[in-house]
């Protein structure tokens, strides 16, 4: 690693003041990505601002049909604390990784990475999730905006994230068999409005709405009503773990286990 | 450099550290903590894997400022004062749940937080709950196996007892 | 009733409790006194001219100690290869120059160009990025098939060609298989990779170097199975250090699968840079680091051919093999393709007539040598693989057409040059058809396929060669070194013994079964002895552990030493007690004239060897200290039968392994408990290398699969319980001890069983699939049935 200064600001405000001193600064969340990274010379920030000790970022609360997470908290908090009111999102946050990278890995830290193999991009994205920033409030369907890439401004922290709670809802996820990440990854929500099917890991732009499926589901809300509807191999990730045509086609297979495990 | 402090095995440990030393570093280099072992750099083989706070993480990929002021608790602080080796240490013994012993830190440190969440947990909670601990020796046979027995479960009809 | 004691019992591995309680001492927990840190500069492209190397700037920056490049290893010796293969023509094999740093020229991605020393970790690390190279790219060789066409690019411009060599085995053999295969009456023919492979023990390599200037004493720490070659080689050949001012230290090692049985570059380096600098110099491998500079595994490309008579008997067998070298020997890469594998070749069958070629062909890739089976792997699934086709193609039972072709009368000379001593091949197959429930496959296939799952039975044999020997034969056969074992027993005074072996315990538990061979021969207890390996200033020279090697070789040298011992302390004992020699008795730990009721304790008799008051001093020597080196008169053959059961998901072509179930006959058993954790981490290596794990390199070189996140390494979830099983014991007949080796056949035997049930699988569903290549990942099977 380049060596870097450490600040531990306590409240948001300061994250955001010791962020906006330095141009070379940059936020840690739990470190599961940012640090690997950094090992591998990556990256050379000047500064990270750990957001770990502030505590206005921590935590689950539930109320009125949305899940509000803050943006420094672990996933295995998530997945414990949601159980409950969101058991798919629970689910989720309880596969990511390992039990030691749940310790340290948050939601805020993995939706402002936007691994396009991360599973909280198909989450947020399928529950239609509010993103809070320290200056705005970001629907999910504008947040994301290709690999790696969202429309977060530099210093600018994810320090919330509200997900309306689905009637049902269900993630699948296909691990590569060396990461463990999702080699495609599926969120299917259904709301009383319709039904929203996120899909991550496949496409060479990120996390994706799956509209046919959204549409055949909102109409029939059932494994069935996917028969005969698929996604374009064009436009998929391939590598040494699966084609753009094996993507494809494990979207159409995980969306209907998610529909049929959802119903 | 800076100097950071925090409480490793029941006792106060110092040393230095810039803001890019590891946890792992730092508790092996600078406190001399060795049990604690380095196996990759994309934090998935979990060699490294110590308690913070009463959570388990990987220190390879934690700071060690971060980590300050923290109760971390390492390989060394497992057995008893007198040698005498705890439950899970015992049962990775009794059951060869180890040989070249280099992962074997992190297996019972893992499983330290395995069995604190999940007292008796079945061969598949076991199996993915390790899912962040990798071992080239054993093919995991004995190690789940061990885990069973650490948790009193009866293992005698598990195969090639 | 198990013993408790002695061979055949399981006690708890003394090991464990220093590996369990964070007291191990592993390489990269030494640090020595003012010690340097180097940092290799390696090269990111797969060939390239290496036009200059500026280290100006990076020399000036913080910490830096010194810089080295290739200049600095002018006029010292490169990295020797240690075995040299004679090809078909009759001519030596094609032996390129391995310097210490390159050359001129960079010729694989990993390749280390420069070394920077520096304070720190970190420095080193901070100051090779400010080295400025002037490199070349030059076409890169990566298909070893282009490889070999005429006008390929060469990896060496010094060498004709990137053949290093054309192996015929056994060449006179050739004319008579091809007329058998001609006389056919159906010929099996299978064309398959066997998959690349990285052995990743979970600790990475480490090299300390140290030098005394006041004696002028080198020692190097570092991670390997055989500290004593790693001295031979680099003191000899490297560095020109005799080997009395140079001590090798191979302290505890997380692990070795082969990969740490060679001699690297990075351990001459920190040996050199510590007398250069005299300064002890510190290296560790990152596990990326570590993806691109050890040496990788397996990378055989084979089309084998079957040939059968109309009542299924084999007649004949002839595969042909490209086998990848990488860009450099390593230390035993040419004997891995060759000697290690075609004389496997027979397998566990009579095919009267084999005719084995193997091309090797160096590529700018990283070199690649022994990962565990090291050759007979390849041969096993080459020959299980199609086997298990030829059955499929003539609509016979699989296990019956190998029972039907069982070589049954032992010893047993096949046409690839070995004789087998002992086996019983029915005996372990009849084993397994019990152990793997073979006759409830079909309710668990419907079961299976009730759910919507796809299930999948695959059996199969393997045979294996162990502790490689005698020294005279493989110097034949190129090997540059012998292949004995060496043991020193000193006996204390007051009764307690040390064993110094050359073997190296890297995972296998030696501290703890050696000990059980010792007190059974003498019949005391086994915490009476004490067992010290892992460093040439205290042990004598060995060969160190690899090739499943250690109890049928470094136990028999064991073995003989204490047999010296013995004879000696009767001696002791028969002047004490006034008797003859050959009346003195020792059981449990007692002498004793036979017939009478006089006896002597061992503790007596060895007190009297070091107080030699009564003493027979005119005939012996005082003391009891005895040396011995064994020389194995042949290998020994472990066998066996695996059988796995997969179930495969239709929609997604993932495998998930169901059972795995392995008889193995290792002739006698010293310890059970350990031979079953050997076996247990073998077939996790072989599943691992059958449905998860590749090194792939892209055309232009660089290595895909560099790190976790791409290399897929077995994890618990990945595997289940195994069903293992070795009652079955035909001894070796020719080691003291009757033992075979146990520590590769699980990686051998796995890997085709685990295909054959997909392949299996596959066809229950009436696909018309018989192979798929390895790893069967999901996105490969998937393709597979959609092609």
């Amino acid at each position: 690693m380049y060596n870097f200064d450490v600040e531990k600001p306590t409240s948001i405000a300061d994250a955001v003041a010791a962020l906006a001193s330095d141009d070379e600064a940059q936020a840690l969340g739990g470190g599961q990505t940012l640090i690997p990274t950094l090992k591998q010379r990556l990256a050379s920030p000047s500064k990270l601002v750990s957001l770990s000790g502030v505590a206005e970022m921590q935590g689950v609360s539930t109320d009125g049909g949305v899940v509000s997470i803050g943006g420094a908290t672990p996933h295995g908090v998530v997945a414990a604390e949601v159980a409950q009111s969101y058991p798919a999102l629970a689910a989720l946050a309880g596969n990511i990784g390992d039990p030691a990278v749940r310790n340290r890995g948050t939601i805020g830290g993995s939706l402002a990475n936007n691994d396009p193999a991360a599973c909280y991009p198909a989450a947020a994205l399928a529950s239609g999730a509010t993103i809070v920033t320290n200056g705005r409030e970001i629907a999910a369907d504008d947040y994301f905006d290709g690999l790696f890439t969202t429309v977060l401004e530099e210093g600018e922290i994810v320090t919330q994230v509200r997900l309306p709670v689905p009637e049902a809802a269900n993630y699948q996820k296909f691990v590569q068999p060396a990461s463990r990440f999702a080699l495609v990854g599926v969120f299917v929500a259904k709301f009383a409005d319709g039904v929203r099917v996120a899909v991550t890991g496949a496409s060479e732009d990120g996390v994706f709405r799956w509209s046919e499926a959204e549409a055949a589901l909102s109409a029939n809300f059932s494994a069935d009503a996917l028969d005969g509807l698929s996604v374009a191999a064009d436009g998929m990730m391939a590598d040494i773990h699966g084609s753009k045509a094996y993507r494809a086609h494990l979207i159409g297979v995980l969306t209907k286990r998610a529909v049929a495990a959802a119903a | 450099m800076t100097k950071v402090s925090m409480t490793v095995n029941g006792k106060a440990a110092s040393g230095d550290a810039e803001g890019r030393t590891l946890l792992s570093s730092f508790l092996r280099e600078e406190l001399g903590f060795t049990g604690t072992h380095v196996g990759c750099d994309t934090s998935q083989c979990g060699a490294c894997v110590v308690h913070v706070n009463g959570v388990a993480v990987k220190s390879c990929t934690m700071l060690a400022v971060e980590a300050e002021g923290a109760e971390v608790a390492t390989i060394e602080g497992q057995a008893a004062p007198d040698g005498t080796l705890n439950t899970i240490q015992q049962a990775f013994q009794d059951h060869h749940g180890l040989q070249c012993g280099f992962c074997t830190p992190g297996m019972v440190m893992s499983t330290a937080a395995l069995l604190k969440e999940n007292p008796k947990p079945s061969e598949q909670e076991i199996r993915e709950y390790l899912e962040g601990n990798i071992c080239r020796c054993t093919g995991y046979h004995n190690i789940v196996k061990a885990i069973m027995a650490a948790s009193g479960q009866d293992v005698s009809a598990i195969a090639a007892e | 009733m198990p013993k408790d004691t002695g061979i055949g019992a399981s006690p708890k591995r003394r090991e464990d409790v220093r590996f369990l309680t964070g007291t191990g001492n592993y390489t990269d927990d030494i640090n020595l006194n003012g010690q340097a840190y180097v940092h290799f500069l390696r090269s990111d492209m797969a060939h390239a001219r290496i036009n200059s190397i500026d280290t100006a700037a990076a020399s000036a920056m913080p910490g830096v100690v010194r810089i080295f490049t290739g200049a600095d290893f002018e006029g010292v010796g490169g990295i020797p290869c240690g075995w040299q293969i004679t090809d078909k023509h009759g001519e030596a094999m094609q032996e390129p120059a391995h310097p210490v740093l390159a050359q001129g020229k960079a010729r694989y991605v990993g390749d280390a160009i420069a070394a920077v020393v520096a304070d720190t970790a970190e420095q080193a690390r901070d100051a090779a990025e400010a080295i400025e190279l002037d490199m070349e790219e030059l076409p890169a060789v990566i298909d070893m098939k282009a490889a070999v066409q005429e006008g390929a690019t060469k990896v060496h411009d010094d060498l004709t060609s990137n053949l290093c060599y054309d192996w015929g085995f056994v060449e006179e053999n050739k004319p008579a298989v091809e007329e058998a295969f001609a006389n056919a009456a159906h010929v099996t023919t299978l064309e398959l990779v066997n998959n690349r492979l990285v052995a990743n023990p979970m600790e990475p390599r480490v090299a300390v170097g140290d030098f005394n200037r006041a004696t002028g004493d080198s020692t190097l720490y570092t991670t390997s199975q055989n500290p004593h070659v790693i001295r031979l080689l680099m003191g000899a050949f490297v560095l020109g250090i005799p080997e009395h001012k140079l001590r090798v230290i191979a302290p505890d090692v997380g692990g070795g699968f082969g990969t740490k049985i060679f001699h690297y570059a990075e351990e001459a380096f920190c040996t050199f840079a510590a007398k250069a600098l005299n300064r002890a110099v510190k290296w560790t491998s990152s596990r990326s680091e570590a993806f691109i500079s050890d040496a990788h595994g397996r990378d055989h490309v084979s089309t084998i051919q079957l040939a059968l008579d109309a009542d299924n008997n084999f007649t004949a067998l002839r595969t042909d093999t490209y086998a990848n070298m990488g860009a450099y020997l390593s230390t035993f890469a040419p004997s891995v393709p060759t000697w290690l594998h075609g004389t496997l070749m027979a397998g566990n069958y009579k095919t009267p007539l084999i005719y084995v070629n193997v091309k090797a062909v160096f590529t700018n890739t990283v070199p690649v040598d022994a990962y565990r089976g090291a050759g007979r792997p390849e041969a096993t699934y080459q020959l299980e693989r199609v086997i298990d086709k030829a059955a499929r193609e003539l609509g016979v039972d699989p296990v019956a057409l190998r029972r039907q072709n069982f070589i049954t009368e032992f010893p047993y000379a096949t046409p690839v040059a070995v004789e087998y001593d002992t086996g019983d091949y029915n005996a372990t197959m009849d084993k397994l058809e019990e152990i793997a429930d073979i006759s409830g496959f079909a309710a668990r296939r419907a079961a299976s396929e009730a759910k919507g799952k796809v299930r999948g039975l695959g059996v199969n044999c393997y045979i294996e060669a162990c502790g490689i020997a005698p020294s005279n034969l493989v110097g034949q056969l190129g090997a540059r070194a012998g292949l004995y074992e060496s043991a020193t027993v000193r006996v204390n005074a007051t009764g307690g013994l040390v064993v110094m072996t050359g073997s190296h315990s890297h995972g296998q538990g030696h501290e703890t079964s050696f000990p059980q061979v010792i007190a059974e021969m003498i019949g005391i207890d086994e915490s009476m002895v004490e067992i010290v390996h892992g460093d040439t200033a205290n042990t004598p020279m060995g060969m160190g552990t690899y090739g499943s090697r250690s109890l049928a070789v470094g136990g028999s040298a064991m073995v003989r030493a204490t047999e010296k011992i013995i004879a000696k302390a009767k001696k002791i004992a028969a002047h004490i007690l006034e008797a003859s020699d050959a009346d003195i008795e020792l059981k449990d730990g007692q002498f004793s004239v036979a017939g009478t009721d006089k006896s002597l304790a061992w503790g007596d008799v060895t007190l009297a060897a070091y107080v030699p008051h009564n003493y027979p001093l005119e005939d012996i020597e005082p003391g009891l200290e005895e040396t011995a080196f064994y020389d194995p008169a042949n290998f020994t053959y472990p066998s066996g039968a695996y059988a796995c059961e997969v179930e495969l998901d239709p929609e997604t072509g993932k495998v998930s392994i169901e059972r795995f179930a392995a008889a193995d006959d290792f002739g006698n058993v010293v310890n059970p408990m350990i031979v079953e954790g050997q076996v247990h981490g073998g077939i996790g290596q072989g599943i691992g290398q059958a449905l998860l794990e590749a090194a792939v390199y892209n055309d232009e070189g660089q290595l895909l699969s560099a790190s976790y996140m791409d290399y897929a390494m077995p994890r618990a979830d990945d595997l289940p319980f195994y069903q293992v099983d070795h009652s079955c014991q035909t001894p070796c007949t020719h080691n003291p001890l009757g033992v075979k080796g146990c520590g590769e056949a699980g990686a051998i035997g796995s890997p085709p069983a685990v295909v054959n049930a997909v392949v299996d699988a596959l066809q229950s569903m009436g696909k018309d699939i018989t192979h798929v290549d390895m790893p069967l990942s999901p996105a490969r099977v998937w393709s597979a049935m959609h092609e």
